[in-house]
């Protein structure tokens, strides 16, 4: 199963993991793990996802949940993990 | 599972610190585009490149969007058009055919630069390969994405001063034709068969028939890393750039696996060089600040950057299953925002940037000298670049640009990645008579090294 990491990060407000969240399961992406820190007031979250049963190309929903942050006022990143097991994994 | 913090920890390297991977570059052998005929050569060779790497662009282009890492260049290496052309190309007229035929297919495919417009003579010259060397001045300023190298020396064969003479009239020649020629022409000494970076690349015969390098680069993250050792000792120094070497390279790594499934091409090497850019934070002579000198070319810059280029090695020779290329830091003047600082201030000369060349990749890169330089000062400066390499057993390169119409202190501006540089001073002494001897420097001795 190829996993996709999400990241979060950006000022904090009202419903940014509503936002996102609804945006994933109307998509049919399921989450597997969220975690979230807020450091000096700015909100940081990952989430680790599994896109295989959503129909729509990985870069849609890069660009579709970069438009999204954008709306909301954070910045959202969508990549695939192997990078980050890549580079801290031996 | 991966943690937030490592998250965190890779997208600032490429968000703040300008990690990126330099170059997918896809190496593609000509030899069964040979003919008889000029122009049915010019017609293999079009059709060969723009089949093997059609989807190298869309494909890098794929992989950026997918691990969110910038891939800031896809090129393209051939077999050294000399061997290629030599049956058909009769004189230097129809090699700058081969050379727009080459043009008009990296153009086709959408990649940045190619390069393999070269010739390899470090024991003599083919007519075929004078014939290539004649026409480059006239093929790079006719060309916008054709990188020319010849390979004039090795520690096996000596060096050919005949060819080193040539070089330095083709340098001079070629800043006449066009400002921004030179910069795409490199001399080298024991050239390798698989480096990915320009203006130097070429598909070595040694090579199969097309093959994936990867060039890695990551100064900034580097210096970032090295700004956290302040006041430590050399051990902690080491190990901090061996670690994050090692994580810069897996990414690396990462990507070239990831372009050879995708294009069904097999992978050849990862090149582990710190490669800078002209943007602020991306550079090498930064690093050799941060480690605490200050100006890159204050005394200890050569132990600085020997310590550096090594610890680059350890670090990146772990995280990678074929490492190859030049791999080493690269200390181009253009190039890096560090280094035009240097050079500005008065802290950095072209003797300072010889003796750097000794301890790491690759040699006299990018420097701009004054346009009324002699063709043979020229030669003499690659004479003594390739004299280094010969006898230390690596790769070393000279890449002058000579500066039509500009004294030292003016500033040359290439744009992009090759930036802008100020003009150097150049050692006003004679060397003509030396250069002015035919024949070749003998291959130094390989034994009683002490």
């Amino acid at each position: 199963m190829k996993k996709t990491i999400i990241t979060v990060v950006g000022k904090d407000t009202v419903g940014i993991i509503a936002k996102v969240c609804t945006y994933l399961a109307n998509n049919r992406i399921n989450i597997l793990d969220i975690s979230q820190t807020i450091v000096n007031g700015y909100f940081n979250m990952m989430m680790v996802a599994d896109m295989n049963e959503s129909s729509k190309p990985f870069n849609d929903v890069a660009s579709e949940l970069a438009q999204i942050g954008e709306e909301i006022g954070v910045v959202i990143h969508c990549q695939r993990e192997e990078i980050f097991e890549s580079m801290h994994r031996i | 599972m991966i943690n937030i913090f490592e998250v965190n920890e890779t997208n600032k390297m490429i968000e703040e610190q300008n990690l990126d991977v330099r170059t997918i570059t896809l190496g593609i052998s000509l030899l069964d585009c040979v003919s008889d005929d000029l122009d049915t050569l010019c017609d293999n060779i079009y059709n060969k490149i723009t089949t093997v790497a059609k989807d190298l662009v869309s494909t890098g282009k794929a992989i950026e969007l997918e691990f969110g890492i910038p891939i800031v260049n896809k090129r393209i290496s051939v077999t050294p058009i000399a061997l290629v052309g030599a049956r058909a190309a009769k004189c230097p007229e129809d090699f700058v055919k081969i050379a727009e035929a080459l043009d008009r297919a990296a153009k086709k495919v959408g990649v940045n630069f190619l390069g393999g417009y070269s010739a390899l003579v470090s024991k003599g010259m083919t007519p075929a390969d004078k014939a290539l060397i004649k026409s480059i001045p006239q093929a790079l300023a006719t060309t916008d994405l054709v990188c020319s190298s010849v390979n004039v020396g090795s520690t096996k064969c000596g060096i050919d001063m005949d060819a080193v003479r040539l070089m330095g009239r083709i340098i001079k020649e070629t800043s006449e034709k066009s400002d921004i020629g030179p910069a795409k022409l490199v001399v080298f000494c024991n050239a390798p068969d698989d480096n990915p970076f320009m203006a130097g690349a070429f598909h070595g015969v040694t090579e199969g028939d097309a093959v994936i390098n990867v060039g890695v680069s990551g100064p900034g993250v580097v210096k970032r890393a090295v700004a956290g050792t302040k006041g430590q000792g050399f051990e902690q120094l080491c190990e901090t750039i061996k670690k994050t070497a090692f994580k810069v390279t897996r990414v690396g790594q990462l990507v070239a696996k990831e372009a050879s499934t995708r294009l069904n091409i097999p992978f050849g090497i990862v090149d582990l060089s710190l490669a800078p850019t002209p943007a602020v934070g991306d550079s090498v002579a930064d690093i050799l600040c941060e480690m605490g000198l200050e100006y890159a070319g204050a005394p200890g810059t050569t132990a600085a950057l020997a310590l550096l280029n090594d610890q680059v090695k350890k670090g990146g020779v772990m995280a990678s299953s074929y490492v190859g290329g030049l791999s080493g830091a690269f200390i181009p003047v253009s190039e890096d925002q560090g280094m035009i600082d240097a050079a500005s201030a008065g802290a950095l000369t072209i003797e300072k940037l010889e003796a750097m060349t000794c301890v790491c990749s690759v040699g006299l890169d990018m420097i701009a000298i004054p346009g009324d330089t002699s063709e043979f000062t020229i030669a003499g400066i690659i004479a003594d670049e390739m004299a280094i390499g010969m006898v230390n057993q690596k790769t070393t390169a000279v890449r002058l640009c000579p500066a039509k119409g500009k004294k030292v202190g003016d500033t040359v501006e290439y744009g992009g990645l090759l930036g802008h540089a100020p003009v150097m001073a150049v050692n006003g002494f004679s060397c003509e008579e030396f250069i002015s001897r035919k024949g070749r420097i003998p291959a130094p001795i390989h034994s009683f090294k002490n």
